[in-house]
Order: structure tokens, then sequence, then C-alpha cells
């Protein structure tokens, strides 16, 4: 795509050179090899000098990087294993491309004593979720058969995507959301003892197929709401299709996804589906949501990731409505792959910068990670810049589920990012017969019998996780396998969580059709910490949405207590800061749901603050 | 004022990329695309220069840069400075009788895909999920093609992709359907309007360009079934030398003056050649003055 019609005198030679001194032609061939190879040379370089911190041993990397992770999931006693659904067989051929997602992972403190704990879900059909109790030393068990919410997969039903846990009743224990390709479920906690399903009282739908959710007050009402963003339309039953022609209609622009919901708690144990009427229009693709207050109004914001077309940005407009700002903000100009969305502040400016992961498969296609990063201040419609190639997190592979947290205590939020698609045969891959049909028009591929069987091979599969270390000036730097993150499984979610109460973020990693991952993490000493458990009064009890602003060391920093973040997951409610070397922290700024601002100056560090808000 | 021809391509082509750009924001920002023309054009400026003594039209040099930044994807502004740069300068330091053998762009692109896959990956993604971007792109390319006397090449390729399609799925047992699905995205309609029809690069006989574009489409075929992603590039990357090459030999000045040579030698008609005497008489070396 070189020429004009100009150049119809086809044939004729070029205008002839005229004879440029030999030594200056020479010089321009020379520019011309060195171009051509400089890529290769810039590759070898910068991978032998990943491979020399990679080497590093485990107490190189504490001294190095400040902490260690160790996977100790046998030595706990958690033994979970991920197993995909088996879908219609009219998608046999496709199955592990469709059936790809599942694995998830949420924190809970289910018994209120003091001690994480750990919910997973399994995706087939039949399959058991669990609940893993924290003993207090060192090792989970499995209570969820016990307590009524193993066996949530059964035939019929559906199968578990993902969950989040919140206080929609303000009974003071937290309550399971369960969402599901199929029936969604709501088990109210009694009191840590048990599960009560209460689906069909909440008012929720029969069917949805969706793959996340998050609890989020949006009117300020102090009571918990529910967004929850569907993949595929509701209308489609997955295990009894009537046509093959349910994907996407595009890998970039699709729209016949399915619908996004917002459900309003009455108060009374039911929930009003408000989603359109509020705004809420979209059916793309949704994969991710995460909510926070971007435009310090009060009220929190949602943001949306969507696989196969843009993301979006809601804004809250006090509770009557939201808005969608995504191109305006920049957030949802370019269509990629959104597979996770999480908030938080990593360049410690008191704003909510937002990681949101993609595709990056070398040579056949690049969407790039997101770091989003606010270029205007609180108070105004946010716009925001990527700056994920300048802090050096664009690239890392088929990226799924990521989550902010001062895995080092430094004083700095570091990434922890899951990566892999389909691990199946290594040397086998089905990246040509992806490209081939991705391209096509959306007749061809929105039909499932277009695809080429996937037999066994790989799709981006057998890629490592990245831990990715903030080094304070805007940098990030991957040093997974050096700190012992040496996982190459499908991973999915991830959620931290300080499962020993010893002031260091742990985590823990769920993985498509494959084990889950529980990586204590020990950190050097000479770095402080402080961290902070709150629950609402005249806000909703779990707190969440509550924000948190530390200031310490001429620093500040904010976090907030989330309803679910990142992919199919959720923190810890307790919201962990690292101080480094800081032995004293000046004060916290709490920002509550209810729009009370209480200051608490001077906690003491290295200690876990139970905090209720004032009446 | 004298209308420019080069204008007939230059206007669709940036007209189809506006339109893709504002509608579908299938440029992934501008910084690409900016990159690219500029470094295109400069590097096209210097080049001329140094090469030729004067500033040379620039109008090639543009689309050198158009077609990197629709073709090129990456997160990263590196690749789209390079393989402009890249593109422009083989036009000058790949030449044979002062002839550039390679599409630039292609060549660059190819250049790319191979040496540096970790930052780089071809458009695959089709623009919008509605019929009307491919009609317009259809319309438009066609209509400047035909203007520009390139249309039998496009038919040609078109034509061949999907026999050679039926040939692939027949061979792997795979759906017709599937195969066919690149040439119904934007980056085989662009491939097929634009990159195989480069008239700097294709033989000058209009037979020829056809069945030059034929064996584009069958080594496409061939790579394909190697499960070659860039098939395409990579095709017309490895076919388009030969026959320019062959071609600029056809039609040498050495070989004209040995033809002339040969021309002026005696002519024999077929009863001479029958009553021909062995060359080993005397008398077969002189004219027949009759």
């Amino acid at each position: 795509m070189s020429w004009s019609p100009d150049d119809r005198a086809r044939g004729a030679p070029d205008a002839r050179p005229r004879e440029a001194h030999p030594l200056l032609r020479l010089l321009v061939a020379v520019v011309f090899l060195a171009l051509l190879v400089s890529p290769v040379v810039v590759r070898r370089l910068s991978q032998a000098a990943a491979v020399t911190s990679s080497g590093t041993s485990r107490a190189a990397a504490l001294a190095r990087y400040g902490f260690a992770l160790e996977d100790v999931s046998r030595a706990a006693g958690i033994h979970f294993m991920h197993q995909s659904p088996t879908l219609d067989p009219k998608l046999a051929p496709i199955m592990p491309v469709v059936a790809s997602v599942g694995a998830s992972v949420s924190i809970v403190d289910f018994d209120r004593d003091g001690r994480p704990d750990i919910y997973v879900t399994n995706s087939a059909v039949g399959g058991q979720n669990a609940l893993y109790r924290n003993r207090g030393d060192g090792t989970f068990e499995d209570v969820a058969p016990k307590l009524g919410i193993a066996d949530v997969n059964r035939p019929g039903t559906g199968v578990s995507m993902g969950t989040v846990w919140g206080d929609y009743d303000n009974d003071g224990y937290e309550d399971l959301f369960l969402y599901k390709w199929g029936r969604v479920e709501l088990y109210h906690n009694d009191h840590g003892r048990g599960f009560t399903r209460v689906t069909e009282q909440a008012g929720l739908p029969r069917w949805m197929n969706a793959n996340t959710a998050v609890w989020l007050d949006y009117d300020g009402d102090g009571r918990l709401d529910l967004f929850v963003g569907a993949y595929f339309p509701a209308q489609v039953d997955l295990w009894h299709l009537n046509t093959t022609r349910i994907l996407p209609e595009s890998f970039e622009y699709a729209q016949n996804g399915g619908g996004n919901y917002l459900f309003h708690n009455l108060g009374n144990g039911r929930f009003e589906e408000v989603g359109r009427g509020m705004g809420l229009t979209s059916t793309r693709w949704t994969l991710a949501a995460a909510a926070a207050d971007v435009n310090g109004d009060g009220y929190p914001d949602l943001f949306v990731a969507n696989d196969f077309g843009i993301d979006e940005l809601y804004l809250n407009e006090h509770g009557r409505r939201f808005r969608e700002i995504g191109r305006a903000s920049s957030v949802g100009r370019t269509p990629k792959s959104g597979m996770n969305a999480s908030f938080g502040d990593a360049l410690n400016r008191g704003q909510w910068d937002l990681f949101v992961s993609n595709i990056a498969e070398p040579g056949v296609l690049l969407h790039g990670n997101d770091f989003w990063v606010p270029v205007t201040d609180s108070g105004q419609v946010p716009r925001y810049r990527d700056m994920a190639g300048p802090a050096g997190v664009e690239l890392a592979g088929w990226s799924y589920g990521a989550q902010f947290g001062d895995l080092n205590n430094d004083g700095w939020l570091d990434l922890y990012l899951t990566n892999g698609f389909l691990s199946g045969e290594k040397r086998e891959s089905y990246w040509y017969d992806y490209s081939m049909v991705a391209g096509g028009n959306r007749n061809i591929i929105a039909d499932a019998r277009n695809w080429p069987p996937v037999a066994g091979r790989s799709l981006s599969g057998h890629q490592r996780d990245r831990v990715w270390l903030n080094d304070g000036a805007g940098r990030f730097q991957d040093v997974s396998a050096a700190v012992g993150a040496r996982g190459n499984y499908d991973g999915r979610a991830v959620a931290l969580a300080d499962l020993w109460n010893r002031g260091a973020l742990d985590v823990v990693v769920a993985n498509q059709h494959g084990p889950l991952q529980l990586y204590r993490n020990t950190v050097a000493q000479n770095n402080n910490w402080i961290t902070f458990d709150l629950e609402g009064t005249r806000s909703n009890r779990s707190a969440i949405g509550a924000e948190l602003r530390l200031y310490w060391a001429g620093m500040q920093q904010v976090q907030q207590v989330t309803g679910g973040s990142g992919f199919a997951a959720q923190n810890d409610r307790r919201v962990h800061f690292g101080l480094g070397r800081a032995t004293r922290v000046d004060r916290l700024v709490i920002r509550w749901p209810s729009g009370r601002v209480q200051t608490i100056a001077d906690p003491a560090v290295n200690a876990f603050h139970r905090i209720v808000e004032p009446r | 004022m004298r209308y420019d021809r080069r204008l007939t391509l230059l206007v669709p082509i940036s007209l189809i990329l506006l339109g893709a750009q504002w509608s579908f924001g299938i440029l992934h920002g501008y910084r690409g695309i900016v990159a690219a023309v500029v470094t295109s054009i400069a590097a096209e400026a210097a080049l001329s220069r140094i090469f030729l003594g004067r500033a040379r039209n620039l109008a090639s040099a543009y689309m050198s840069g158009v077609s990197v930044s629709i073709m090129v994807r990456s997160p990263l502004l590196w690749p789209f400075l390079l393989c402009a740069v890249v593109s422009i300068m083989s036009k000058y330091v790949l030449r044979v009788n002062g002839r550039h053998i390679f599409n630039p762009s292609n060549l660059g692109i190819c250049a790319l895909l191979f040496l540096a896959p970790y930052a780089v990956a071809p458009m695959m993604v089709q623009w919008g999920n509605s019929i009307w971007p491919m009609l317009i792109i259809w319309v438009a390319g066609a209509y400047a093609v035909w203007r520009a006397d390139r249309a039998h090449v496009t038919a040609a390729y078109v034509v061949s992709f999907f026999f050679f399609a039926f040939v692939r799925s027949l061979i792997v047992h795979g759906s017709f359907v599937s195969e066919i699905a690149p040439i119904t995205g934007p980056m085989y309609q662009l491939f097929a309007l634009f990159m195989v029809t480069d008239p700097k690069t294709t033989v000058s006989s209009r037979p020829w360009a056809v069945a030059v574009v034929v064996v584009v489409a069958f080594v496409e075929m061939i790579l394909r079934l190697n499960q070659v992603i860039y098939a395409p590039f990579y095709a017309l990357f490895l076919v388009t030398p030969v026959p320019l090459l062959v071609e600029m030999w056809w039609k040498s000045p050495a070989r004209a003056r040995r033809l002339e040579h040969e021309a002026a030698a005696p002519v024999l008609s077929p009863e001479r050649v029958w009553s021909r005497p062995t060359p080993a008489s005397p008398r077969s070396l002189h004219r027949n003055p009759s």
C-alpha cells in the first residue's frame, strides 16, 4: 500500500538515483541493517537482565525486594482443584475456550472470629464450592458442606462464576451473593453458624449469565445494593442451546452480550432491579466491575470492564442516575478485552488509579493492559491517561485478575496479576485458527460452528503470574520469579488478605481448571504497617465504600473497603497500609459511606485498629 | 489548477481511515498514525535528497505511513517509527537496477512481525459489527483501483483466495466458512485493494500481473496450511521480487542489445532452415544477398 495512481507507468524504473557517494550509500545500508536487527538485540539484552533477577534466592529476594512468597496450600490443608464447566455438546469442539472462567476467590470473616476465611468456587455441574475456615494455626478447614454453601452447582441451576460478601441486612454478619452462569443465589449468614438461601425472597432473577458482582451503597441509604454484570445474554441456557449463534458478534465492538443489573436494596430483605432506569443500559460482554468515588462527590461510581469492546465508567449522579462517561474520560475509547477492574492509589496522590487487564499475545494480539491515572483533580469529571507503558505493566500475557496491595510494606501499592488463558499441549497453539476466524464478519464469528476445534491445543497457556513491585517513582518491576510466585496455571482470580494477622498481605490465587494457590507472604522486618477494620452504623455495616486516607511521613494514600474488585474476587474488608520505615502515622481520615468524615490522629503503627462509625 | 491524480487514492484511503477511527476507534489512538506518517515523510524527504538530489513527491511516503498505522497493532510507539523508517529505507537500499523490488510497507510489516513479534501484531479484528464499513471499504477501494487500472489484480487475488480457501478446507477437513473468514475482515480488504496492487512492485504485463497474484494466493495457502498467522504478508514478501527481477531481466538493455544483435543476424526462412548447410560449411556465415 505504497503507491499512487501516478505510478501507472508500471514497470518503469524509479527515478534513477544520482550516484550518491559510495560511502554514504554504505552508511545508509548499515543503518538499515542496524534498524532491522535492533529489536532482536534489545530483546536479548532485556531477557538477559530478566534471567539475572529471576535467579534470586528467597533470602536474597527478602533482602532485595523486602518480601517473599511461599506456596503453602498443602501445608495449610487446602487441596482445592477447580473444575471447568461442561456445556451443551454443540459447543464441544471449542468447549475449553467457551468454558474458560469460573475460578474465583473471595475473602470473608464469616464467623467474626477475627481471622479471614476463604471462599472459592467450582464450575462443574455437581462440583462443590469450598469455604475454608481459618483455624488460626496456619491451617484451614472446608466448612462449606456443613454450612450449606458447597453443593450449589446442581444440575439445572447453572454453575458458579464468583461470589461477593456483604452484610445486606446490617446484622453484623457478611452474607453471600453467588453469581453464576445460571441461577444466581443469595445466602443469608445466620450468625456464622450456617447459611439460609433467600434468593426467591430477595426477588432476584431466575437466570442470568453473570461474571461479576459488586456490593455498593449507590444511594447512600445505609443499605448495600448490588451491581451484577453479565456475559452471555440471560436467555442463553448454555446447557440447552437452541442455536450455536451465541458468541460475540465482534471481537472489539460486540454489543450482543448480557445486560447489567442494579439491585436496589429495599431494606426488607428484598431487592428491586433498577438498572435500566438508572442508566445501565449496556449489553456488552461484562467480565469485571469495581466501585470507587472517582469524582469525590461522596457517591460510589462504577467501572465496568468488558470483553470484546470498550470499557465503561458510570458516574453516579447522587444516587439518582448513572451517566456513562467512558469516552469522555478516555477509559472507554479503545476497544479491547477488559477482564479486570482494580482501583488503587498506586502513585500515592490520594486519587484512584485504575488497572484493567487485557490480552497481549506477541505477534498476534497486543491489546495491552491499561493503567489509568487521573489527570483531573478530585471534584471534577475525571479524565484519565493510560500510563501502563511508562509504568511497565502493559504487556504480561493473557491477563485476568489483578489486585493492588502493599506486599512489602514499603508504603507503595504493588500489583499482583494472574495470567494464562488455556493451557493445553505446550507445542500446539490454537492462535492460528483463532486469528483466522476472529477477523471475520459477525455472521461468521458469532456462530460456534464456524470455529475450528481446539483439539487439546493451548491458547496463551502456560503463562506465569506477575508480581509487579512499585518503585515509588511510577515504575513497576516484575519480581514474580524472584519472590516465589512461580505458578503457571491459567490464573483467573486473585485476592489479598492478611490471613494470619501478621501485618503482611498474603495472596490467594484461583486457577481455572487448576489448584487453589495460597501464598504466604514473608515481609522483611524493617518496614512498618497499620491495618483498619471498619464497621458502619449509619452507613452499611460492612462499611463497603468507606474511604480511608492515611497521612504519614509527608505522604498520603487512599484505600477503601471494597465490595468486590479485580476479576471474580474480593479482598479482605480490612484495609492494610504499608508505612515503609516510618514509625508514626500523622492521621487517618475516614469518609464513611454515610458522608460523615472522621479523623483519627496518631494511630499506633504495627497494629490492627477496629473503628466503629460514630453515630 | 490541475488536478493531481495521486489524490484519487490518497483521498479515499484517508477518508476510510478517518471514518474508521471516528466511528470505531480502529487506530487505538492517534499516536501511531502521527508517528508513522511523520516518520515516513521525513525519511522519504531526507533519503530522496541524499540519493536523488531533489525532493521527491511525498504522496507515496504518506501512503506508506498510513498503511503502517493501519496494519500494525502495538501499544508501544517505537514499532510504528521503526516500521515506517524501514519501509521507506528499503526503497533506497534494496534496489536492483534503480528499482525497488519489495512493497515497502509490506516489507516493514514483515520485518517487524518476524523480528519483533513481542511488540507488534497485525490488525486482525474487523471494524464494527455491521456490514457497512466493509461495503464502504470495498466500494471506495474498488473505485480507486479501477481508476488506477489495477482492478484486475484485486479481482484475481480475491477469486484466488476463495479458490484456495476451498482447497484448504478440503485438505484440513475444515469449514469453508472458517477459511474465508479472513477476507471478510478489513485487513484482507486493505491487503487485496491496496497492497497487492502496488504498481512499483508488480509486473507491467496485465496477464502476468494476474498470474503473479495467483501465485501470491497459492503461497499464502501453503503458509496457511502451516498455520502461519501472517501468511498474506509473508506470501507477498516472498513472491513479488521474483517476477520483478525476471521482468527487469526481460526488459534489460543488455537483453535488448542482444536481441537487437540477434535480429541483425541472418534471418533464416523455414525453407532455408530445411536446406541449411551444416555449421561447418563456410557458406552459412554469409547472408544470401537475394
